[in-house]
């Protein structure tokens, strides 16, 4: 018999005899019926307490704002995809620009080390938010890969204003993940963080040492 | 710093060694209050009973369930283009690792963080093999450098300050001697970035299975957990059967459960839910993704209806945290991959009670893990079960029950049991007891080592309730 069918019969001939499931009631992680200033107000508070940063735009100054942000930080490569209507604009914004601007819609193996190694940021579209964690939630595609909000050492998220929601529980439920999970689905809440030195926190250890929400109003 | 090897046979001696280490009780002390204290402030906002409940209730139905949502996990995944594999214990599934490492011919393996794979000794059986095993979140990392175990489920390397570290670091990779914690982080990014880019395979654990969807959900602050499942072009997931759930949305409020529990963070950085190895067209991710479930003792917890409850666990460590046993005696006493309540109560039925029999007793039973436990398991009555296992005393249904029985013991407490029941011989044998108090030994085994011997009083209660009584009449 294999490990799998053992496995099984052991747990279906129970000693113990059958059990019975209880009924879960969930409204304890839903139902915050936060008006948009308060999921705003709510996501902003969370988010930069574990040190990301939030900047607020209007949908039609935006790049502006991000050129800033790329000369404050000083990026002179930043990658990202081209098909995403936020990536489109930069490009279309940026190009001309003395910004490097490196494509992410192609196999990571080509440029691997480029991307550990060169690559200053990475910017990202996100599909939503929530107000009650201060997350940010992202499903990777092949125009904006995994590892692009992972590897370079500062993370650009671009987030609609509109689209936070309140609570984790309401987003799975609202945006029916379980019938359609992508490969990878991510939250991310702040950049890479430990504690693990005698509970100092430090930032970066892995992932992005910083992390900048760029909020469009 | 000297490596030892800690066993649950020594827990005495390593306790009364910790006891003794003045820079264990501080470095142990100051991390389980300030643990403690952020743990009960972040659950200010939230009816955290009904979260509690609603904790339980999840874990307890998809226990209900197991072997079906087994099955629908194995089938979900298998359409999600995971490779499923199962394991009966420990050895077997380092063997399926092993296999699958050297059916890729893989020399390295990074790790993310996992307490099974802690459990069934994976990097010594791959190392064993040729295969390198290099642990990627931090404070594993660390332990791994000093030769040491994790002393702790979430925060491995608890045990040592920043000296300490800084001359592990310093010792064996060349870093200077600092306190800087900015700059020991950096240098182990650095060290590790490398090796995420030529490690062979990435291994982790998993914080939930989700049965409906074939999903494998890992809660991680440092992103090495995104890296080892996403850089590597292979993928092996590790994980007890018992972290299986029913649905998607039940992981939302287990999340808010673990994470608060675990180190009073409203979140953590990194919440990763994989579904399949890269599809056609995608960019990155591993080209395949392996699950292995491991049972190694499990499916025995299962039989009970009281010890099933062991299995509820979402291995936040609360209940070390806030233990007065663990926080001054440290993980490393306990001897066992799980330390702390949590350990007392699941190491007996991987290792037996043979060799764990102290555990169940490094207890005061305060019940405080039980309080803080985010699924409600009852460990101090799980704590009092395997007490009762082991003196032969319960189901015997635990591997090892009754190796505590002492022939001796349990004829003096027949005895008492006997006296007690027959108030003749009660009232003769504690006269004769109080006239011969002197003869009474000075010690009673161990249990007088840090109490007091009882001394029978020269009259009895009942015989000086008798005096009173006659005096008040006259």
């Amino acid at each position: 018999m294999s490990a799998r069918d053992t496995i099984l019969r052991r747990l279906r001939e129970r000693t113990d005899g059958p059990l019975a499931a209880p009924k879960s009631d969930f409204a304890v992680v839903t139902g915050r019926g936060w008006s948009h200033d308060e999921r705003l107000e709510r996501f902003e508070r969370w988010i930069t307490s574990v040190h990301g940063e939030v900047i607020h735009t209007q949908r039609d100054n935006w790049l502006e704002v991000l050129s800033q942000v790329v000369s404050a930080k000083s990026i002179r490569r930043l990658a990202l995809g081209r098909e995403h209507p936020v990536a489109a604009e930069v490009r279309m914004e940026l190009a001309a620009s003395e910004l490097k601007l490196v494509d992410s819609d192609r196999d990571v193996e080509g440029w691997q080390r480029e991307l550990f190694e060169q690559v200053d940021a990475g910017l990202t579209s996100v599909r939503g938010a929530i107000a009650e964690t201060g997350s940010l939630w992202l499903w990777p595609t092949q125009d904006e890969p995994r590892q692009l909000s992972l590897v370079p050492p500062i993370h650009i998220a671009v987030l609609d204003a509109s689209s936070i929601e309140d609570t984790l529980f309401d987003v799975i439920e609202a945006h029916g993940w379980s019938q359609q999970m992508p490969t990878n689905a991510l939250l991310i809440s702040g950049p890479s963080k430990t504690a693990d030195i005698e509970q100092t926190l430090a930032y970066g250890v892995h992932g992005p040492k910083e992390l900048v929400v760029i909020v469009r109003h | 710093m000297s490596v030892e090897i800690y066993t649950p046979q020594a827990f005495h001696r390593q306790a009364h060694d910790a006891l003794g280490n003045p820079q264990i009780r501080g470095n142990f002390r100051k991390a389980m209050d300030g643990l403690m204290t952020k743990r009960r402030d972040i659950f200010n906002d939230w009816d955290l009973e009904t979260l509690r409940e609603l904790g339980a209730n999840i874990r307890l139905r998809a226990l209900a369930k197991l072997p079906d949502l087994l099955e629908q996990l194995e089938a979900n995944c298998q359409a999600n283009g995971i490779q499923m594999h199962w394991a009966e214990d420990g050895d077997q599934a380092c063997r399926i690792i092993r296999e699958i490492c050297q059916a890729r011919g893989a020399k390295s393996v990074i790790k993310g963080k996992s307490m099974v794979s802690e459990e069934m000794h994976l990097n010594a059986h791959l190392e064993e093999a040729g295969i390198e095993a290099l642990e990627s979140d931090l404070g594993e990392y660390l332990v791994q450098l000093n030769e040491q175990t994790p002393s702790h489920i979430i925060m491995p390397a608890i045990h040592l300050n920043t000296d300490e570290i800084s001359d592990i670091l310093h010792d064996k990779t060349g870093t200077e001697r600092t306190r800087d914690v900015d700059y020991m982080t950096a240098a182990a990014r650095q060290q590790l970035r490398e090796r995420f880019m030529s490690a062979d395979v990435g291994v982790s654990g998993v914080n939930f299975a989700v049965a409906e969807t074939g999903t494998l959900c890992l809660v991680e602050n440092e992103g090495n957990g995104r890296m080892t499942t996403t850089v590597p072009p292979v993928h092996i997931a590790v994980t007890g059967i018992e972290k299986v759930v029913e649905h998607l949305r039940d992981v939302a409020p287990l999340y808010a459960l673990l994470t608060r529990s675990a180190t009073g963070q409203h979140v953590t950085t990194y919440f990763n839910l994989i579904n399949s190895p890269r599809k056609r067209g995608e960019r990155d991710g591993p080209e395949e993704v392996h699950l292995v479930l491991v049972d190694n003792g499990r499916s025995s917890i299962y039989q009970d209806d009281e010890l099933l409850d062991t299995l509820r666990c979402i291995r936040c460590g609360a209940c070390m945290n806030h233990c007065p046993v663990y926080t001054r005696v440290g993980g490393h006493t306990y001897g066992t991959t799980y330390p702390g309540p949590i350990g007392s109560i699941l190491m007996p039925h991987m290792l037996g009670l043979e060799a764990t029999q102290d555990l169940p007793s490094a207890s005061s039973l305060c019940g405080a893990c039980g309080e803080v436990c985010p699924v409600k398991i009852p460990i101090p009555d799980l704590l009092v079960r395997l007490r009762k296992e082991a003196v032969g005393e319960g189901r015997g249904n635990v591997l090892g029950a009754g190796v505590k029985r002492n022939k001796k013991e349990v004829a003096a407490w027949k005895s008492w049991q006997w006296m007690a029941t027959h108030p003749g011989a009660w009232r003769g044998g504690t006269a004769i007891a109080g006239k011969l108090q002197v003869m009474m030994p000075a010690k009673l085994g161990p249990w007088t080592d840090y109490r007091t011997m009882p001394k029978p009083a020269k009259t009895s209660l009942h015989a000086l309730m008798k005096r009173h009584r006659q005096e008040k009449e006259s």
